[in-house]
């Protein structure tokens, strides 16, 4: 069985919490073409870390790197929600039932529906799990 | 072992010490006399020149101190007359007024000896070619490298500081052996060269540094040795004494002072006391033969420890180990004392941290807020919010260990903070603003 087209690439970049880092970051993507399909930034104290789902993430990659970016790439799982009233709650309450611990979160709601991102302690773990539970997750070929 | 003059550098101690001993009297002697500003200050000392009768009663003199070269600007110190100097060179003034230096034929020669046996000692002479990027001008360091080179005649690159990418073409193309310049200025070349996609190590024939003009630790010795495959010696001068003069040997164990040229001294700086060999305490300095502007007990400010055991490499000249910090870099938080070279030294042994770092000083209330701001190395980041917490723990743990004082790190990105290509500047003290 074939768990892996599952498993999607997702950027983290390290940012100082100051004025501008993240336009320096988007505007590198935009010149390079890369287009963001879904984002996030979390914060600690003095430093954030910005994580984007991106269609082309070895290019962004490289090209942050060359500009002096400590980055990352992460593994993350995407779950298809419904975009509607209690949407999220079906989805979170498989995962609770199912036993899967979130490290990290972030939603978007685009033309095909709504999508939940996750960062996972087992990956692979993780997604028999959610597959068995009945969710239907998104593939890495709809990112990239 | 390759010497420039044996008969000095290997001369026993004691007639080194002979030698010292009528250097000291002759020059007290022509200051009583011809220096209005040293007659006044032993007068005042209640010192004579006769009261000196041994090499050890150069402790009866009284100290010189770096406001005395800024009160008297720009040439009242000056023992010799305009016509009779051929040169000057003027500091920088970052902590004051600047001060001036005048030189004599004879003191260039002497400045030029001191540099040729010093670079003598670390295995360079003809045949080498040795890239000079200390700034070239007011500055003693280019200038100052570049006659003790072309003395031991070795072919002199005089590149100055700039145009760094330029540098490392230069250093590939006309095959630098050695270079001279600042510890900071070397990472900074270093770092441009990785991304011109060089290695140091094996495009170019680089195979030793003369760095100094500005405090660095054991530590980032060995890691710019690993890094870029060189050998890292000390050089070790100022302005006031003429400029870069001493460095350490192929035995890397402190810089040799040459004794026929200066007297060194270490003494408690509150009980203006002198220290025995291998006491830590200030460092202080006669230059015995020096005509436009004799130097005597001079109190540089500089922190650190001497060996006067004869050295593994057969010298027999007192070496002083490297500059522990500078009374004037000293920073005084919450009435601890810190100094920058111990916050380097720390983060030397941590590698998720390059070597680069700034230190804030603040007033937060009534106390004094220490802030260090260092760059997350390339690949020691992981998406993880808890590991950079981490990371970031584990400095202030090991600074508040070495300093004994609370230090908030701030991690910021890599190639973030200024980098400088002369004498670096890593202390923002906000507190006096």
């Amino acid at each position: 069985m074939d768990n892996k087209k599952f498993v999607i690439k997702q950027i983290s970049v390290f940012s100082e919490n100051r004025p501008g880092r993240l336009a320096a970051i988007a505007h590198a993507l935009g010149e390079e073409k890369i287009n963001i399909l879904a984002f996030s930034i979390a914060e600690a104290n003095g430093f954030g870390v910005v994580r984007a789902l991106v269609d082309h993430p070895e290019k962004a990659h490289d090209k942050l790197q060359s500009l002096g970016f400590n980055i990352a790439f992460t593994e993350v799982i995407a779950v298809k929600m419904k975009d509607k009233p209690g949407g999220l709650y079906e989805v979170a309450k498989i995962l609770g039932d199912a036993g899967i611990n979130i490290e990290y979160s972030y939603a978007y709601s685009g033309k095909d529906g709504a999508v939940l991102i996750l960062r996972v302690d087992q990956v692979e773990d993780a997604i028999k799990k959610i597959k068995s539970s009945g969710a239907t997750l998104l593939e890495r070929s709809i990112f990239h | 072992m390759v010497w420039w003059d044996p008969r000095i550098e290997e001369m026993p101690k004691a007639d080194l010490q002979r030698m010292q001993y009528k250097l000291l009297k002759s020059l007290v002697y022509r200051l009583y006399s011809f220096s209005p500003f040293y007659h006044d200050r032993m007068k005042s000392h209640k010192v004579h020149p006769d009261d000196i009768k041994t090499l050890a009663d150069v402790k009866k003199l009284p100290f010189m101190f770096k406001r005395d070269l800024r009160d008297n600007y720009p040439d009242k110190l000056f023992t010799a007359t305009q016509d009779e100097l051929v040169r000057y060179h003027v500091s920088s003034g970052t902590t004051g007024k600047p001060t001036v230096v005048g030189y004599t034929q004879n003191d260039l020669n002497i400045w030029t000896t001191s540099l040729a046996r010093a670079l003598t000692s670390v295995g360079l002479g003809r045949g080498d070619v040795i890239q000079v990027s200390y700034g070239y001008g007011l500055f003693t360091g280019g200038l100052g490298m570049h006659y003790g080179a072309e003395r031991i005649g070795a072919t002199v690159l005089p590149t100055s500081v700039g145009n760094t990418e330029r540098q490392i073409e230069l250093m590939q193309d006309l095959g630098a052996t050695a270079i001279a310049c600042t510890p900071s200025y070397l990472l900074h070349i270093g770092e441009v060269a990785e991304k011109m996609g060089i290695d140091i190590r094996k495009d170019t024939k680089l195979r030793t540094g003369i760095l100094g003009a500005e405090p660095w630790t054991e530590r980032m010795r060995i890691r710019m040795e690993d890094w870029l495959g060189i050998k890292a010696y000390d050089i070790y001068g100022t302005s006031e004494l003429s400029g870069p003069m001493f460095t350490e040997c192929t035995e890397q164990k402190g810089f040799h002072i040459w004794s026929d040229i200066a007297l060194v001294e270490i003494i408690d700086p509150k009980t203006e006391e002198p220290l025995e060999a291998g006491e830590k305490g200030e460092l202080t300095i006669t230059i015995l033969q020096k005509e436009a502007l004799p130097m005597i007990r001079y109190r540089i400010g500089d922190i650190s420890v001497m060996d006067d055991e004869v050295c593994a490499c057969g010298r027999t000249h007192p070496r002083v180990q490297r500059i522990q910090g500078r009374v004037d870099d000293m920073l005084i938080i919450r009435g601890i004392n810190v100094f920058p070279s111990q916050i380097e030294h720390a983060l030397m042994t941590i590698p998720e941290v390059g070597q680069h770092f700034q230190i804030v000083v603040d007033r937060k209330g009534a106390l004094d807020d220490l802030l260090v701001r260092v760059e997350l190395t390339k690949g020691s980041f992981s998406d993880k919010i808890n590991d950079i917490m981490k990371v970031r723990q584990n400095v202030e743990h090991k600074l508040r260990g070495s300093l004994n004082v609370n230090v908030d790190v701030e991690l910021v990105e890599p190639g973030s903070l200024p980098r400088f290509e002369g004498k670096s500047k890593k202390v923002i003290d906000k507190r006096s603003l």
